[in-house]
């Protein structure tokens, strides 16, 4: 005869077994969804581009030496890719400026549905999740049809007579970075007003109390106590927006590839998928060392309170 | 030939309307978007008593890709001439032999016996057309007969010029534009036409597929485009124009494929032939806005499109149209190599 205690264990025991045996299908479905197409990814890499599309089953590093060197078409010398790397470098400065951007608008946001009443900070909560009901094409083509020529800005300034011919905004930088500030900004918003929130203001007082200024105040302890939020949002916005495809085609007229129009083009019209596929792993290469490269430094200065 | 705007309401609207009847069979389409005319499908859903399922799709590099993928259930795909060898050399559409068909005799006889499908043993013609230039006339008034208005924009048009960014179609502008033959390999020909290109582009305000809008709205003054989509232009807006380039402009055709993986074989044969009657091709043109290859639907074809010159080739320009073709993969490459330098 088993003992109370021995019943319990083995009760345990095949409570345990049953709860991985239940959610064994779950976690097999995460994880093969998580790698199998990645790795598909990375073998096709070290492939040979099919005549039309497609690949051939035949090993070949040529995909990954092009991401990087170029063989001139012309007189054939192999040199660094120059197009390729300047291609690179407008999506990676694109999504530092749009991260900077949605941060400096942001984080006052934040500040502000924090300092509310707890009554009415859930509906400022609720208003910043508004542009979430729509999707992503429609809200970029609702900023195009208010900075095109004929759109709500410059008929406004026409009208007033500030201009007297339309300011050109629609294709411009100037036209991507507003969008992507805009199509971004509740993804930095939401992750720092969720630190904001937890922020205690008490802090805040004692710093008054003793003699710090508004900006001391911001910078030693508002700042360093949101800090995660902050490191969460950029993280947030950083990583989609390095790889932003309609924004950027919509507003900026498509004349200036961004990473994804090249990734795009060897998969359609350039059908050389090898290099398509190498260029994702480069763009997942990035993402991981900028992260691993913020976090780090981020956690290093952080300062401890509390 | 390429929309970016995809039409799913219509195809859904085709679904609700054509379920009510029970159908004989069915019949999977797998169309460019806003392309397939509703009116001719019910026309033909009525006749045959054949359920029809529209599927889009933008561009033919992406319908290659997943019909070689297999398993979609289209039965028909309407693949451009310069894809047509691809699908037929890699094994993708069945021989349906339509040059045997009852209607294939209003197929025009240039139409009749094309390279890209010597004796029509796979494809019936969709729809026909041209890459030309679109100007606004109201903006630039000069002669627009020419690629120049894209490769050495005048100053009028400068900041107001979008390209269709279709590779094959402007590397093939700039090609001819530079004086050189389709599919070159003449190192000295394209490195003529990298600079051209590289040395344009600042005066292009976009490179954009949205053409009929972006043109009515004013956003563009002239751009490089089909000319279907130009007649739609000139519709909304008289000002705008169509221009065949002197220095030759390309010709190019859709054409309607049987997959081999198809479920309803009998049902797609029938859709071949049907859309081979001068009727439905004209009714198929009046919705798609480009010529078709059968001879005698002008008499059914809407009385806006019967001499528009977007759609009828005017005799002056006729000798400059060239057929594009596909190039080889290794000139192919070098294509995409300047598209990049281009777009960099």
């Amino acid at each position: 005869m088993a003992t109370a205690e021995e019943v319990a264990k083995a009760a345990e025991r095949r409570d345990v077994r049953d709860r991985w045996l239940l959610s064994a299908p779950a976690l097999l479905v995460i994880f093969l969804a998580a790698t199998g197409p990645l790795l598909i990814v990375l073998v096709y890499s070290f492939l040979t581009p099919g005549a039309y599309g497609d690949v051939k089953w035949q090993f070949s590093p040529e995909a990954w030496l092009s991401v990087f060197m170029e063989r001139d078409i012309f007189d054939d010398t192999l040199s660094l890719a120059g197009a390729h790397v300047t291609i690179f470098w407008r999506s990676i400065k694109l999504a530092v400026v749009t991260t900077l951007a949605t941060l400096a608008l942001g984080f006052p946001t934040a500040y502000f549905m924090a300092t509310r009443s707890e009554k009415t900070r859930d509906l400022w909560l609720f208003l910043i999740t508004i542009p979430f009901w729509t999707n992503l094409l429609i809200r970029t083509f609702a900023v195009l049809q208010i900075i095109r020529n004929e759109g709500i800005i410059n008929t406004i300034l026409l009208k007033l007579g500030i201009v007297s011919a339309p300011v050109q905004i629609l294709y411009t930088d100037t036209a991507i970075l507003i969008g992507m500030a805009y199509v971004y900004l509740p993804l930095m918003v939401l992750p720092v007003y969720a630190s904001m929130e937890k922020l205690d203001f008490r802090l805040v007082e004692a710093g008054y109390d003793l003699y710090a200024t508004r900006f001391k105040v911001l910078r030693k302890i508002i700042f360093p106590l949101v800090k995660p939020g902050v490191i969460a949002g950029s993280i947030l916005v950083f990583i989609p927006a390095l790889g932003a495809y309609v924004t950027p085609s919509v507003l900026g007229g498509g004349k200036n590839m961004m990473l994804s129009n090249l990734i795009e083009l060897q998969f359609g019209q350039g059908r050389n998928w090898p290099l398509g596929s190498a260029l994702s792993i480069t763009v997942m290469i990035i993402v991981m060392v900028a992260l691993l490269a913020y976090v780090r430094n981020a956690g290093k200065s952080g300062v401890r309170h509390g | 030939m390429n929309w970016k705007t995809t039409t799913a309401a219509m195809g859904l609207a085709l679904l609700a309307t054509t379920s009510l009847a029970r159908a004989d069979g069915e019949l999977n389409i797998y169309n460019w978007g806003n392309y397939t005319s509703p009116d001719v499908i019910k026309k033909f859903e009525a006749k045959y008593n054949v359920k029809v399922t529209i599927t889009d799709y933008d561009s033919n590099d992406t319908a290659l890709a997943k019909v070689r993928q297999g398993g979609t259930g289209f039965d028909i795909a309407v693949p451009s001439q310069t894809y047509v060898p691809i699908w037929i050399k890699e094994g993708l559409v069945q021989e349906t032999d339509p040059g045997k068909m009852e209607n294939f005799k209003n197929v025009a006889p240039e139409w009749a016996n094309p390279d890209f499908d010597p004796g029509r043993k796979y494809s019936v013609p969709w729809a026909l057309g041209t890459v030309g230039v679109v100007v606004n006339t109201d903006a630039y008034k000069g002669p627009a007969d020419s690629w120049g208005i894209i490769f050495n924009t005048p100053d009028e048009l400068k900041g107001k010029t979008n390209v269709v960014p279709e590779m094959n179609d402007v590397i093939f502008a700039a090609i001819k534009y530079v004086g050189g033959q389709q599919c070159t390999d003449d190192k000295t020909v394209l490195k003529k036409v990298r600079d051209t290109l590289v040395a344009a582009k600042p005066n292009w305000i976009a490179m954009e597929y949205n053409t009929i809008e972006k043109m009515g709205a004013g956003d563009f003054k002239a751009t490089s485009d089909w000319n279907g989509s130009a007649l739609r232009q000139r519709l909304a807006n008289p000002a705008i124009h169509y221009f065949y380039p002197k220095e030759g402009y390309g010709l190019w055709s859709d054409n309607v494929v049987v997959l081999k993986e198809a479920k309803n074989v009998e049902n797609a044969k029938l859709f071949q032939n049907f859309i081979m009657d001068p009727e439905n091709a004209a009714g198929l043109s009046a919705f798609h806005r480009y010529a078709n290859a059968i001879t005698g639907s002008d008499k059914f074809m809407p009385a806006d499109m019967k001499d528009a010159p977007e759609v009828v080739i005017p005799e002056a320009a006729k000798a400059q149209g060239e057929f594009q073709k596909m190039c080889a993969p290794e000139i192919q490459d070098i294509y995409t190599k300047i598209w990049t330098e281009l777009q960099k």
